[in-house]
């Protein structure tokens, strides 16, 4: 991965020195070593070896930070997320009890609980990841023109990423509110009745959606902006002078052309789509926030931190987090691999 | 596409940047109105004048100065430390010959598709047998290295820094340190300054590790939790919530204003090199 240019790489100017026979002086070209000063020599070689171990060891000590870190808080965890998951915990005193195998995930996967958090769990990120990634290439396509105020309009787009998801659920649990909330106040106006938005499973889920696709839209939209750019301009005019049209242009080869882009947009949103915690939690308006009162949009990530922060039962909650992730690697895999699939489909 | 573009693309787009903006709008609106006019329907389609009064309730609500300090002092923490770190390491991959690089960048890559999130049941148990709960500390310490980090220094490395810069300064007698230090961190600054933009605002907006991680203190986020239940079990008092909202929100969205140009490039410049 490293591009060296061939020939005399950086790091190689001390390194060539035959390790055995006596090392070339690299202090300055060809200054002589004074005969009969050994003080001088040793010197010279002590700064030598110096050099060697620095040009040796540096790399090692320059990434090693960043792993020590991450296998403390990231690595570790996730192990011990595994141990957590097949121990019975003692609640009251916080002391690990005896090794149940997978008694725990039997527990969870039985749980309706657990059940209902997984459906939901996959019902907001549907209704969030598909709209979001059309609408992204939509408009990512609107900005790939020669625009006007370009940067303007980069930065517009991007306007509600800098709203923290929290914040953005206080505004959208306004907006939505089932009595007082302005959608259903339209809806009224309009004849039909308000939708119990906080209340009704589906329903929520929409809203739920809604929010974090207006978080992210923009965002990907910029993703797959720098993509299209990247696209050679020359493709358009070969298809041009084809007799493409501006959207048979962007069906035919703009989309076959971001299909890398499009694998690791819908791999990332895919990852943070499943693990949605922040809106659930905090739209709920019912004093227990476990989804609702009958957790009706209750997510998995929502459903570990109950068990495993607010019920403390560890093993549980470990287990429930272990086959969220597996899910997730599994469906990340799986898009993955059908987004090559599709995207070389409509290439050819 | 290469042709001027018509109103139609214009007229699209000035819809979509509308329609992405008045949630915003809207938390400004109603934060500055009193509770009965944010009640009314239809409702008030221009800013108030009670902001400030709306303020005040805040403030005496949630100890919202201190929960500010703490999110600055957490996200800046943990920002400079994910750019230095990530500068150092990504140096390393990007130019550095070390047996064994290739399979530890690749572990890197696979790292970044772990959602760290569902560690939060062991990570609370360590801050907890640590005695770091309710500490700043533990809400940065998840977040001191990011293998994202290290991936964008690397690819931004990779390109930035001339070969011959390198060659240059090491026959100049530099040791290894002099040579990141004098060569490398220079030419990374670009890319550092993305890094710490986008760190900073990941921490910032963060909800659920603080959540975890804290009881008594707040971050901003967290906080604006407890402003959400003050009203449990009457109606939500929208216009103190969304004024508390606005409050939370006005510091990034400065940062937006400042940043808002290397933010868009950052984003772009890390989508085409991934």
């Amino acid at each position: 991965m490293t591009q060296q240019v061939p020939g005399s790489p950086a790091g190689e100017v001390t390194a060539t020195s035959p390790a055995g026979g006596p090392p070339p002086p690299t202090d300055g070209p060809d200054r002589p070593v004074p005969h009969g000063s050994d003080a001088a020599h040793r010197r010279l070689l002590r700064r030598q070896r110096r050099s060697r171990w620095d040009l040796k060891l540096s790399p090692y000590l320059y990434v090693s930070p960043f792993f020590v870190l991450f296998a403390l808080v990231g690595l570790f965890p996730l192990l011990y997320t595994g141990f957590l998951a097949v121990h019975d915990w003692n609640r009251a005193y916080y002391v690990r009890g005896e090794y149940v195998g997978l008694d725990n995930f039997t527990w969870v996967l039985h749980d309706p609980v657990f059940r209902k958090s997984l459906v939901n769990t996959f019902s907001i990120f549907l209704m969030s990841s598909v709209p979001q990634v059309l609408l992204a290439v939509s408009i990512a396509g609107l900005l790939d023109n020669r625009l006007r105020g370009r940067t303007f309009w980069r930065m517009s787009v991007l306007l509600p990423f800098v709203v923290a998801p929290a914040a953005a659920v206080l505004i959208f649990g306004s907006l939505f509110a089932d009595q007082s909330g302005v959608v259903n106040g339209f809806l009224r106006e309009l004849g039909f009745d308000g939708i119990r938005w906080h209340v009704d499973r589906w329903w929520s889920h929409l809203a739920i959606a809604g929010m974090v696709n207006w978080r992210w839209t923009g965002y990907n939209a910029l993703i797959f902006l720098a993509a299209m750019q990247a696209v050679p301009r020359d493709l358009y005019e070969a298809a041009a002078l084809d007799g493409a049209g501006r959207v048979r242009q962007f069906l035919s080869v703009t989309l076959p052309m971001i299909r890398p882009t499009m694998v690791f947009v819908i791999v990332t949103s895919t990852i943070g789509g499943l693990q949605v915690f922040t809106e659930p939690r905090l739209f709920d308006d019912t004093p227990s926030r476990e989804g609702g009162a009958d957790h009706q949009f209750m997510t998995t990530t929502l459903y570990v931190y109950v068990k495993g922060i607010e019920d403390q039962f560890y093993g549980r909650a470990s287990a429930a987090a272990w086959i969220l992730f597996l899910i997730i690697v599994a469906i990340a895999v799986l898009n993955f691999a059908l987004t090559r699939l599709l995207t070389r489909r409509s290439a050819s | 596409m290469n042709r001027r573009p018509g109103f139609l693309v214009y007229g699209l787009l000035a819809a979509f940047v509308l329609g992405s903006a008045l949630p915003l709008y809207w938390s400004f609106v109603i934060g500055s109105h009193t509770k009965a006019e944010a009640e009314q329907f239809p409702p008030p389609i221009l800013p108030g004048g009670h902001f400030l009064e709306n303020a005040r309730k805040v403030l005496d609500t949630i100890d919202f100065w201190q929960s500010l300090a703490n999110s600055l002092i957490v996200s800046t923490a943990c920002a400079a430390s994910v750019v230095f770190f990530s500068t150092l390491a990504g140096y390393a991959f990007a130019k550095l010959r070390f047996r064994g690089s290739n399979v530890l960048m690749g572990f890197v890559v696979l790292t970044m598709a772990v959602p760290v999130q569902l560690a939060m049941v062991p990570l609370f148990i360590l801050m907890r047998d640590y005695q770091l709960l309710d500490t700043l500390a533990a809400v940065a310490l998840p977040t001191l290295v990011t293998a994202f980090g290290v991936f964008f220094m690397r690819q931004y490395l990779v390109d930035a820094v001339p070969e011959e810069l390198i060659e240059a300064a090491r026959m100049d007698g530099c040791t290894m340190l002099r040579t990141f230090w004098t060569v490398a961190v220079p030419a990374a600054r670009p890319a550092m300054a993305i890094l710490f933009l986008f760190t900073f605002m990941q921490v910032w907006t963060d909800y659920m590790w603080p959540l975890v991680a804290l009881d008594t203190k707040n971050t901003l986020q967290t906080a604006l939790d407890a402003l959400a239940v003050t009203g449990q079990g009457q109606t939500t008092d929208y216009a103190l919530v969304l004024a508390g909202t606005g409050m939370a929100t006005l510091p990034l969205l400065l940062l937006f204003v400042l940043a808002g140009r290397q933010l868009v490039t950052g984003i772009m410049q890390g989508a085409v090199k991934g």
